[in-house]
């Protein structure tokens, strides 16, 4: 069962199998391996087994599209109409969304399948998956090791199987960092590609969607699916979407890709250094041009990241307040008290750290020290890509400074947890997309390599990504599950 | 920038955030050592760089002020925790 989107949209055409088989072939293996793995929330057999009937009959009338039939599991942060949609947070247990995200919408037109919603980090607040109300999830690759997060149950869904291919979110890495742990290709768009509309909102200035699966042909055509202009988010592009399926040809001969020599400096993980040099030879070998380039603010990003981030999310959390939806506490006394214990109860500790930080930050006498600090170094790390992109066409490095570390190891130290993101949280802040590919082990654990476009570059990234999977074969490694 | 207890009681009622009393100082620990972290922005000096609040610098959209949205209130009360008569309810607020 480790079938590509491809391979089964194949299957799927010549009639090898019909969606209604695929869908119970999956449905069967998350029965057997999702209570060790906890990949998934919420496991939807129902729902799926009716979307792929239908499915068949929009085949057999000759109108499938490209990905009719095909399963698919959707993070639990994408609102699902009928179907609860929790964000990993008790203050959302009892959420039945009553409207599509716009992503969820777009896949239903395409006629996906919807296996299940997947488990993440509470309001994809975290770097481990630990931090869900739902339980951590455990690395396909080694069930004592976080898959990563905060999409961690989607990445290790596709890792293990149970999913040909999944959605996630990225809001400072929480695609590329998880799809780096558990060895599945993940990319996050150019902020605006895809539309928020119907993704719960963590830091509406960073959060993007955007796909997982087992190479970059496939996540191409998933990215086709999601990437469109939508009225309803007002930040989403009116710029034209490319055929991303079509331009994964184009090949990399000539291609100037830049190294930040901080990505490869102390704090990186030496044996992930070497893996990475060994992709670099076969990127070289394949005609690109390989040059040091420096990115010298990095070392802001993460101060910068977490005071933008935590702002955002004081503001966009406060809408969770017992009153119209969600969790509330019993007998509240008054007004206030309802708002409190109703929060209080419904949200982790992260979260509320994370309240807590963007509340005092924004509030009176600190607002200009801290977010508009934050919002002035993040136009100095925006410069300090498009200084790059004046010189090379892709910026490439770890996705990582680790692989997945064990379960628990970082719990008691957030700033620990933080420091994990240096790689991937710097293109949130300047809003462009990367994507992580497999290119490696250490200790029997994935290694990823993060790919850096130009805004709007999706296309270059995945067809850098491909013509490195034409010649490797990390991304086709699965991990040793019993059956 | 360390944070006194009396400062996380302050915030979490701004943020109408109900903390256990006993967990205000893990609470003290945590936010101050984040705010450390946060205290390396000031190694730079950017006052001169203006400040960036969307990625793409892009302004906000504007839109005909029509009615797009239909009446789904049956709808959404059906997930509200308490209500009547078509209001939502929560304890007296005017005495």
């Amino acid at each position: 069962m480790t079938r590509s989107v491809i391979e089964i949209c194949a299957g799927l055409a010549t009639g090898e199998f019909s969606s209604v088989e695929i869908t119970q072939d999956y449905l069967a293996r998350i029965a057997l391996h999702n209570p060790a793995l906890n990949c998934f929330i919420s496991v939807t057999g129902e729902l799926a087994l009716e979307q792929a009937r239908q499915a068949d009959a929009v085949r057999a009338a000759g109108n499938a599209g490209a990905l009719t039939g095909v399963p698919i599991a959707h993070k639990d942060l994408f609102c699902t109409d009928g179907v609860r949609t929790s964000c990993g947070s008790r203050i959302l247990d009892n959420f039945i969304a009553p409207y599509d995200a716009t992503v969820i919408e777009q896949f239903n037109q395409g006629g996906t399948v919807m296996l299940g919603k997947t488990n993440m980090d509470e309001f994809a607040m975290g770097s481990s998956n630990e931090n869900s109300y739902y339980g951590s999830v455990a690395n396909p690759w080694n069930l004592k090791h976080v898959p990563g997060g905060s999409s961690g149950g989607s990445a290790a869904a596709v890792a293990a199987g149970l999913a040909p291919a999944a959605t996630g979110t990225d809001t400072g890495g929480s695609i590329r960092q998880p799809a780096a742990f558990c060895g599945v290709t993940g990319i996050k768009p150019t902020y605006g590609r895809v539309s928020r509309y119907g993704m719960i909102a963590f830091a509406s200035s960073l959060d993007q969607g955007g796909p997982f699966a087992r190479s970059a042909e496939d996540c191409a055509l998933l990215l086709q699916t999601m990437a469109k202009f939508d009225p309803r988010d007002s930040t989403s592009s009116e710029q034209a979407v490319p055929d991303y399926s079509a331009g994964l040809g184009q090949g990399i001969e000539g291609l100037k890709i830049g190294l930040p020599k901080e990505y490869f400096a102390d704090g990186l993980d030496s044996r992930i250094a070497g893996v990475i040099e060994t992709a670099i030879d076969e990127l070289r070998k394949l005609g690109a041009e390989i040059k040091e380039i420096s990115l010298p603010n990095t070392g802001l990003s993460i101060p910068t990241y977490y005071v933008v981030a935590m702002a955002e999310c004081s503001s966009n959390l406060s809408r969770f307040d017992g009153v119209r939806f969600g969790h509330r506490c019993e007998k509240p006394v008054d007004l206030e008290d309802l708002y409190k214990r109703s929060r209080g109860e419904g949200f982790g500790a992260e979260v509320k750290r994370r309240i807590l930080i963007g509340t005092y930050a924004l509030s009176a006498g600190y607002y200009d020290a801290y977010y508009l600090k934050a919002q002035q170094l993040r136009r100095m790390i925006k410069d300090d890509f498009q200084s790059a992109f004046d010189s090379v066409d892709l910026i490439l490095g770890p996705t990582t400074p680790e692989v997945a570390f064990e379960i628990g190891a970082k719990t008691d130290d957030p700033v620990s947890m933080y420091l994990q993101d240096i790689y991937t949280i710097s293109l949130n802040l300047a809003g462009l997309p990367g994507m992580s590919l497999p290119v490696g082990f250490v200790d029997g654990l994935p290694v990823g390599m993060q790919l850096i476009g130009n805004y709007f570059d999706e296309a270059g990234l995945l067809a850098a990504a491909h013509s490195y999977q034409q010649v490797s074969d990390w991304h086709l490694q699965t991990p040793g599950l019993t059956s | 920038m360390t944070l006194k207890s009396e400062d996380i009681r302050n915030i979490a009622h701004l943020a109408r955030l109900h903390i256990d009393e006993d967990a205000i100082d893990d609470y003290v620990d945590d936010l101050s050592n984040i705010l450390s972290l946060v205290d390396q922005m000031n190694q730079i000096d950017s006052s001169s760089v203006a400040p960036l609040s969307n990625p793409l610098d892009a302004t906000q959209r504007l839109r005909a002020d029509e009615v797009t949205e239909t009446n789904q209130r049956d709808k959404f009360q059906q997930i509200a925790p308490d209500v009547a008569d078509g209001f939502y309810r929560v304890p007296k607020v005017i005495e």
